[in-house]
């Protein structure tokens, strides 16, 4: 078409833009169409940030414990008050219930506590590289024992909101890392099916079926209840991760393995056999990159089957145990209706598992329709 | 058609017995041994048992032989209706599961039908009215039914029931009919209290399906043969149900496979936070307390629940589509 | 052949159908207007995407979201009776439907593909019968068998309990033509029916749509890119380019006459007898613009030998009688000022 001069009446023909594009930068322009895609995109580097620097986001050490603070209510931030505008929360004060014996925490609207940025606080380490006690937000004055606990505190007077920030590092590296495996079986296995076929393809195949008609959970309950008690949190995170993805990788490896087959037909797989590619190149230069959008789509849409996986065991108490903080591990504190009714702020890292899940399949939804706006 | 059903259930039994390999190594799996172990936790509580029993049960499960003799004198046992007995409960296993069992099945064979019954009418309508707010209303409810853990939704609908209403919405049957024999009354009780935990493991369920449903019909709904009806002169309504309808079944047919050995899967967690009394619950119980061979029995009839599901879905599959069934028979 | 001088059957006026796409809007037809008379075959040519099936679909009143007809009329006017436009019916109401199937009848381009794979022949052909007539299963059993002999489908009995794809391709085609027949139309509409099959079998359908029509003078709309299969059967022919009708005339005159530089070019690109061994066939240059970037003037002027610079880029021409019944749509027949002005 590029042979016929463009009418005066067209613009800049983007079409010319179009034709030379490479294969990346179609899938960018089409995925940037895809406005939700995008939200979530943003939405999920917020995410990472709080799980790169849990103890930046934090007010407390997740681990610190107050026998005489437990369950305190949510307690929030204010903007507007008597003194005029400036972030701020209001000092809880408890009081015994004498009929029911229960702590009944009430914010006392006369005492504020300033609330700023970039605070000082606790001291922690950033990836054993520095130390540093800056904060993103929390009181100002550090040292009085007017604390707050934005999201409220559980059982053992842990304060919620820094104990989230840190389950969001385990909970989101154990779907990444948990995908990572499944790739890496998915791709060794699926690629070694579908390219090779005949009886290779056939066990692996089967091996997939029966995996596939496991009911997962069952299984995955079955297989972490036998990891042994005494191993430590290190051990047992990467333990659960290889079982999870244990049947995690059988959805990419019938996926790689389709694509496998379809592009071992194609012509320019027969043009690089015939010009001699060694098959390892052919596989790698030349078949995997035209199918890594997909896999890359797929792997997203698999992070969050893994999160939510991972959050059952731990809330069922199989997966990861204390001292390890996940979503799964917070929402163990409240497992039945009596710790609910009591104090239903704990539920609220069930919102961060929706959240980042909503996040994460819608952008896996977006990728998917970018890299393949056929299917 | 026969044929290819023949086949399938003669690859059933291979299917089991290697399902019953994969049950025992989950068994063998936990260090050391169950019967050890066990003893250690009467100890630890203050009881123990007399040598004799010990050494009986040791006898009765092989333990003192190579796991090979185990496995085949578990599977023996299996294969002669001897599920064993439970240690932790101190009961045959299959007096324990019986019940248990049914409701299972109730409860899975319930969700099932619940998402059928909603998701595919959810389905249709999004697919041909694409793009309208009754299409954007269901994505957002598809895409947050698939993000919300099931126990969290069980647990906030607890929650809620429990502050406003005062009721607990836990467990199957009212207080009164727990234990009572089976009756008309316990059976209304139960189906009283059965449709929410229903609602809440289908929630999930039909959010999935209605998007495959959708994308199905979508891909159904620019085939040549709908404008071919269209040309016919048929009403837009009846063609849909009849052609695009009907072939978009096929592909959501062959989603049983998966989906019910996912029910299942799911109701172990929310029978857990809801309390009822079904296999799943058990299930964890007994890998906690290490009671392998209960645990064992339950893994292995989810095994053969998913399985059942399978054989379901090739089965329907055949019957719906001629183009397999011919191909089969052929 | 002359051409009938009877009210016509179909009369498309100015007709108009464009997608609105996110990309902006494509005018798939852009004025259209032609002719069918009874028990006449109208074929129209073109290449893909010139708006050959836009304008059937138009006509059948089946096009789609995002798609619609924005101006022109489609007067239908069965011998007898009270003529309709149909384009102030409405598209899915009980009126046009009852034309659509009815009246005017379509046999698609692939009928693997416009049969339902998971529903008997039987089943679509019963259910075209009873849309239309009120008759019992049994009977409208009757009258498909009695199509399917219309159509010389062999064994008639069992096809009915067949599947689509258990036929061959030309008996699959039989068995449409059958179905598009078994309300006896008034005009068929044949969407390119025999690119999907060989061409043996081609030949047969020919034969099969040339004998129904002196059987029961039904009219047909013949759609196709191959000007040899019209040469085989139409009466007359609408040349389509872009959406644009750039020339229409009777059979005779558009193989023999050519006016239109469009029309002759697609002319020589025909091999024939004459053609020299090992010469190369002439073709046309360059390719069909894209919908989008679809240039303003005539749409044919950036691969036309004969472009006036300054004219057929600027304006479109608008067609002229150069005969009593051929139309051409080109500026080189608009500069002699006693050609009359086409409404």
């Amino acid at each position: 078409m590029s042979a016929i001069p463009v009418n005066a009446t067209a613009d800049a023909d983007p079409a010319d833009d179009f034709d030379i594009a490479p294969n990346w930068k179609l899938v960018w322009w089409r995925f940037r169409k895809h406005k939700l895609a995008m939200v979530s995109a943003v939405i999920l580097m917020l995410i990472a940030l709080v799980a790169l620097f849990p103890d930046f986001f934090s007010t407390q050490a997740p681990h610190k414990t107050n026998a005489r603070e437990s369950f305190i209510p949510v307690q929030g931030m204010h903007l507007f008050s008597e003194e005029g505008l400036g972030l701020h929360a209001y000092q809880v004060v408890g009081k015994r219930n004498p009929t029911t014996l229960k702590m009944e925490w009430r914010a006392d609207g006369d005492k504020i506590i300033p609330l700023g940025f970039f605070v000082k606080g606790y001291e922690y380490s950033v990836f054993g590289l520095f130390n540093s006690s800056r904060h993103l937000i929390g009181p100002k004055d550090s040292s009085s024992r007017e604390r707050v606990h934005f999201l409220g505190t559980d059982r053992l007077g842990r304060d919620q909101w820094s104990r989230l920030a840190h389950g969001t590092r385990v909970s989101l590296s154990i779907g990444l890392v948990a995908v990572m495996f499944s790739i890496i079986i998915g791709i060794v296995l699926g690629g070694i099916s579908g390219y090779y076929g005949g009886w290779v393809d056939m066990v692996i195949q089967r091996l997939i079926e029966i995996l596939q008609s496991l009911p997962p959970i069952p299984i995955w309950m079955a297989l972490t209840a036998s990891l042994p008690r005494d191993w430590s949190v290190e051990q047992t995170y990467f333990a659960i991760t290889i079982i999870l993805s244990l049947i995690g990788w059988t959805t990419l490896g019938r996926e790689v393995r389709g694509r496998f087959l379809a592009l071992r037909e194609e012509d320019f797989v027969t043009a690089a056999k015939l010009s001699g590619c060694s098959q390892m190149r052919i596989i790698f230069r030349h078949m995997l990159p035209a199918f890594t959008s997909h896999i890359i789509a797929t792997s997203t849409l698999a992070v969050p089957v893994m999160i939510i996986n991972e959050t059952f065991l731990s809330f069922l108490g199989l997966g990861l145990r204390p001292p390890a903080i996940s979503w799964g591990v917070l929402l163990q504190e409240a497992q039945n209706l009596q710790s609910v009714a009591l104090a239903p702020w704990l539920l609220l890292p069930g919102i961060a598992v929706i959240l980042t899940v909503l996040a994460l399949n819608i952008l896996g939804d977006g990728l998917r329709d970018a890299a393949d706006p056929y299917n | 058609m026969l044929q290819y059903i023949i086949k399938r259930l003669l690859l059933l039994p291979l299917l089991l017995f290697i399902f019953t390999i994969i049950a025992f190594i989950l068994i063998q799996a936990p260090p050391g041994d169950f019967l050890t172990s066990y003893i250690a936790e009467l100890a630890a509580s203050g009881s123990s048992m007399d040598r004799a029993q010990i050494d009986a049960l040791r006898t009765l499960y092989g333990l003192d032989q190579p796991m090979v003799i185990q496995y085949f004198k578990w599977l023996g046992r299996l294969l002669t209706g001897d599920l064993g007995v439970s240690l932790d409960w101190q009961r045959p296993i299959s007096e324990l599961i019986g019940d248990r069992l049914t409701l299972t099945l109730l409860l899975g064979g319930g969700t099932f039908i619940f998402t059928w019954l909603i998701a595919i009418p959810i389905g249709i309508l999004s697919a041909t009215r694409k793009y309208s707010f009754f299409d954007y209303f269901f994505t957002v409810f598809n895409y947050i039914g698939v993000a919300t853990p099931t126990f969290m939704t069980a647990l906030v609908l607890m929650w809620i029931s429990f502050k406003y209403y005062g009721i607990n919405i836990s467990g199957l049957f009212s207080a009164e009919y727990v234990d009572a024999p089976w009756s008309l009354a316990r059976t209304l009780d139960l189906l009283k209290h059965l449709w929410l935990p229903i609602v809440i493991l289908g929630m999930d369920g039909t959010a999935r399906l209605a998007r495959v449903m959708r994308a199905n019909l979508l891909d159904e709904l620019n085939k040549p043969y709908m404008e071919m009806a269209r040309a016919k002169g048929m009403s837009e309504w009846r063609l849909v149900m009849k052609y695009p309808v009907r072939l978009a079944l096929n592909p959501l047919v062959s989603t049983i496979g998966w989906y019910l050995p996912l029910i299942f899967s799911g109701s172990v967690i929310v029978a857990t936070v809801m309390n009822l009394p079904t296999i799943g619950p058990m299930l964890l119980r007994a890998l906690i307390s290490q009671d392998m061979y209960l645990a064992g029995t339950i893994i292995l009839i989810y095994m053969v629940l998913a399985v059942i599901g399978t054989l379901i879905s090739d089965i329907l599959l055949v019957w719906l589509d001629p183009r397999i069934r011919m191909e089969k028979t052929g | 052949m002359t051409r009938p001088t009877d009210e016509p059957l179909l009369s498309v006026r100015n007709l108009k159908t464009e997608f609105v796409l996110d990309e902006g809007t494509v005018k798939a037809v852009d004025d259209v207007s032609f002719d069918v008379h009874p028990g006449e075959v109208v074929g129209i040519v073109g290449e893909s995407g010139c708006g050959k099936s836009a304008t059937i679909k138009s006509v059948l009143r089946i096009i789609e979201k995002p798609g619609r007809i924005s101006s022109g009329s489609i007067i239908f006017q069965k011998p007898g009776e009270q003529p309709v436009d149909l384009v102030t019916l409405d598209q899915r109401g009980k009126h046009m439907r009852a034309i659509r199937g009815g009246d005017i009848a379509l046999i698609p381009q692939e009928p693997m593909a416009a049969f339902s794979p998971v529903h008997t022949i039987g089943n679509q052909l019963i259910e075209a019968i009873r849309l239309h007539q009120k008759v019992s299963k049994q009977q409208a059993r009757d009258i498909a068998i009695e199509r399917l002999k219309d159509v010389s489908m062999p064994n008639p009995e069992q096809s009915l309990k067949n599947y689509s794809w258990e036929l061959s391709g030309g008996l699959r085609q039989r068995a449409m033509i059958g179905m598009a027949l078994s309300c006896r139309p008034s005009l068929l509409i044949a969407d390119e029916p025999t690119t999907a099959i060989d061409v043996t079998t081609q030949a047969q359908v020919l034969d099969l749509l040339r004998k129904l029509r002196q059987q029961h003078n039904s009219a047909i709309i013949f759609i196709t890119h191959d000007l040899g299969v019209i040469a085989q059967l139409a009466d007359h022919v609408v040349v389509m380019y872009l959406g644009r009708v750039m020339e229409s005339a009777p059979i005779d005159d558009i193989f023999h006459r050519p006016q239109h530089p469009y029309t002759q070019a697609l002319l020589q690109s025909i091999p024939t007898l004459k053609t020299v061994n090992r010469s190369v066939l002439p073709t046309i240059d360059g390719s069909i613009p894209h919908p989008f970037t679809r240039p303003a003037g005539c749409p044919f002027f950036n691969r036309c030998k004969d472009a006036m610079p300054g004219t057929c880029d600027r304006h479109a021409p608008e067609a002229v009688n150069v005969s009593a019944t051929q139309l051409v749509s080109c500026f080189k027949f608009q500069s002699d000022g006693s050609m009359e002005r086409h409404k």
